[in-house]
């Protein structure tokens, strides 16, 4: 570490505990420490050394045969040794239909979120809004796993929405939902709704209404102050509840297992399988950094084609 | 081109609030027109109910003849500018004032000339391609006009656009508002509390109170002829002297205004004041001066503090219990106040009005 570095640290400490008092500062510096490195660095670090190991018996860790490997990454995307001059179509498949269904419940979910957001921030009375969000939040109490089941019944071949069309005429022949995704994608839409909420109604919220009556007033039609005015105000809004409901979706498993079609694997259900009935952590491990550093690597790509800087997330 | 603006009867009531209460007056082509009113009198919601935010639940607003209920902001021929002039921060200084002719789908080479255009007319030549928050406070004011001018509005409404900026900056803001409607020959509807503001730009001004418009009139008749006690208090500086009517002759009135002798001052105009009627006497402090021997309404006043402000001195006196506040233009020797105790008004230069409402301080 050079002495310009060193100081400038030092000087940081100081002004920390400058403006908190000693105790704290040092929880804060205790807290964050444990937080970033025992909770989020070494586990990642450990499950990136774990993927470039063989899959050993107890007995063979630490041994002769215990070397650095790139055999997991190099079975993902060619498969095992019988068809090693082909891609691994299979799950290559997988990741990128995870990716697309997990960009998809993102727009679903910005294409609901945006107008509700838009209402609560500049058209609801104080009273009304709390209400609103209230509405919102307290059906989060239900927990995710019992969600997804009563989901699995709204849209199951004999379920209430099956029931009520067949009943009425509207088709004659149960649909089939689940085999279509289309619950999957009302799962997993509903599960991170909020988390596209927020972000969006925090970044409108701030936006001076005088701009969007401005607007109105210069001739600018419903669309047009949306896309002019609004739209790019909250752009960093927009990117964070996207980049948070993408990673979440593309991340999911308890919704994919119970929602998902016979035939349709969620990414995430691979990583879960090598881990547990295939009992292979290393390729587990590999695949979920492979998931990982594709995500990361996507939303950063779009970040950059919309001209959104990462600290804009921040805010 | 200009239009009028005509309000008639119009009324905006929020729940049991009356914002505005029967507002009925006409503001013609070309004028600059302005609303003067405390916080809380209603002149924005007027102002609302002008641009198409606000629809009035009474009466009819009209401009140019056309009864605009159910006429959108921005079908309207008219341009606000907001009190904190709702510049867009994420565009130019010329995509701001070339906004109005976006929305419309004007090319881009158009849209820039009509900016530049615009540019030279509020003295920004070249400065386009800066942020909004690279300009100054008065720069952005003038962007703002710009930006409302380019929609090329029969009307351009303004709502208090210079609270925000120092007295020095507003002053010659006043002047170069004033100019820039001559020059370009539109109807001003302009909203202040700073009466200041609204008797130097304008033609005529509206007085407005708790909703209600109490006076119409130019300039000199709101200041010189105010029709209440409102108005009198409000617009300037005024001694309100509760007092009783003793006498009649013609447009004069003897008052009793406790300061020992009875005064000698002007009827309201259209009468309205009998003999025996409690009233206010209102006396400018510019009108007071110490008295000659042959003044009419000479009265013993005792100087009780002086404020000095370089060119004027105001000097506060006790009369018969009340205090009462003198102007006098500093003559750099005179030393009145610790001298002499006898002041005087002329009799037109004060107004007798029934007791009403005055403007708290």
């Amino acid at each position: 570490m050079s002495g310009a570095h060193k100081s400038a640290t030092r000087g940081f400490a100081k002004r920390m505990v400058d403006r908190n008092g000693l105790p704290v500062a040092i929880y804060l510096g205790v807290a964050v420490t444990v937080w970033v490195l025992l909770l989020v660095l070494l586990p990642q670090l450990a499950m990136l050394d774990i993927s470039f190991r063989h899959n050993l018996p107890p007995s063979g860790i630490g041994g002769p045969e215990d070397v650095y490997t790139l055999e997991h990454y190099r079975y993902f995307a060619i498969g095992g040794e019988a068809n090693a001059d082909s891609w691994n179509g299979l799950d290559i498949g997988v990741l990128f239909k995870t990716l697309f269904a997990a960009l998809m419940v993102t727009l679903i979910d910005l294409a609901i979120c945006y107008p509700v957001a838009y209402l609560l921030a500049k058209s609801t009375s104080g009273a009304a809004g709390r209400i609103l969000i209230l509405a919102l939040i307290v059906p989060f109490w239900v927990n995710e796993i019992l969600r997804a089941f009563a989901f699995r019944i709204l849209f199951g071949a004999t379920g209430v929405i099956n029931e009520a069309g067949l009943g009425l005429g509207l088709w004659d022949l149960p649909i089939d939902f689940i085999g279509q995704d289309i619950a999957l994608y009302a799962g997993l839409s509903y599960a991170y709704i909020l988390l596209m909420i927020f972000p969006l109604y925090n970044a409108i919220e701030s936006l001076d209404t005088n701009q969007i009556e401005a607007a109105r007033d210069m001739g600018a039609t419903t669309i047009q102050v949306h896309c002019k005015v609004v739209i790019p105000y909250a752009k960093p809004g927009i990117a964070s509840g996207m980049t948070m409901v993408f990673m979440l979706s593309a991340g999911a498993l308890a919704a994919p297992q119970i929602l998902g079609g016979p035939s349709n694997l969620w990414f995430t259900q691979l990583v879960y399988q090598w881990f547990n009935s295939g009992g292979n952590w290393p390729r587990g491990s590999a695949y979920a950094i492979i998931l990982l550093v594709v995500c990361i690597s996507f939303v950063m790509l779009m970040m950059r084609l919309f001209k959104v800087s990462i600290g804009a997330i921040g805010r | 081109m200009t239009k009028d603006v005509t309000l008639d009867n119009v009324s905006v009531e929020f729940g049991d609030f009356t914002a505005v209460d029967r507002a009925d007056l006409n503001i013609e082509g070309g004028e600059f027109f302005s609303f003067l009113g405390p916080s809380g009198c209603g002149k924005t919601t007027l102002l609302r109910c002008i641009s198409g935010f606000q629809d009035p639940t009474g009466g009819q607003v009209r401009i140019g003849g056309q009864n605009m209920r159910g006429i959108g902001p921005n079908k309207r021929p008219t341009a606000l500018i907001f009190q904190n002039l709702a510049l867009f921060p994420l565009m130019t200084v010329a995509e701001n004032i070339a906004f109005p002719l976006e929305v419309r789908g004007i090319d881009k080479k158009t849209r820039r000339h009509k900016a530049d255009e615009l540019l030279e007319l509020i003295a920004l030549t070249g400065q386009g391609d800066k942020k909004i928050s690279e300009l100054s406070g008065g720069q952005m004011q003038r962007v703002a006009i710009a930006r409302a001018l380019a929609v090329e509005p029969d009307i351009l409404l303004l709502d208090e656009p210079l609270s925000a900026l120092d007295l020095k900056l507003r002053q010659h803001m006043r002047r170069e508002l004033r100019a820039i409607q001559k020059q370009v020959g539109l109807t001003f509807i302009y909203i202040t509390h700073d009466q200041g503001e609204a008797l130097t730009m304008s033609d005529r001004v509206a007085v407005m109170s708790h909703g209600r418009i109490e006076q119409v009139g130019d300039s000199r008749a709101v200041y010189d002829r105010p029709r209440t006690s409102f108005v009198a208090s409000f617009v300037g500086e005024n001694n309100a002297l509760p007092a009783r009517v003793l006498s009649r002759t013609g447009d004069a009135l003897m008052v009793d205004a406790g300061l020992g002798a009875p005064m000698l001052v002007s009827a309201p105009e259209g009468g309205g004041l009998a003999v025996g009627a409690e009233c206010y006497v209102f006396v400018r402090p510019e009108a007071l001066h110490p008295a000659d021997a042959d003044d009419r309404n000479a009265f013993s006043a005792t100087p009780t503090r002086e404020e000095f402000e370089g060119n004027l001195r105001h000097i506060v006196l006790n009369a018969g219990g009340q205090d009462i506040r003198m102007t006098l233009v500093n003559d750099h020797r005179s030393d009145w106040a610790s001298t002499s105790g006898m002041i005087a008004f002329s009799p037109d230069m004060a107004i007798a009005l029934p007791r009403g409402e005055l403007a708290s301080a």
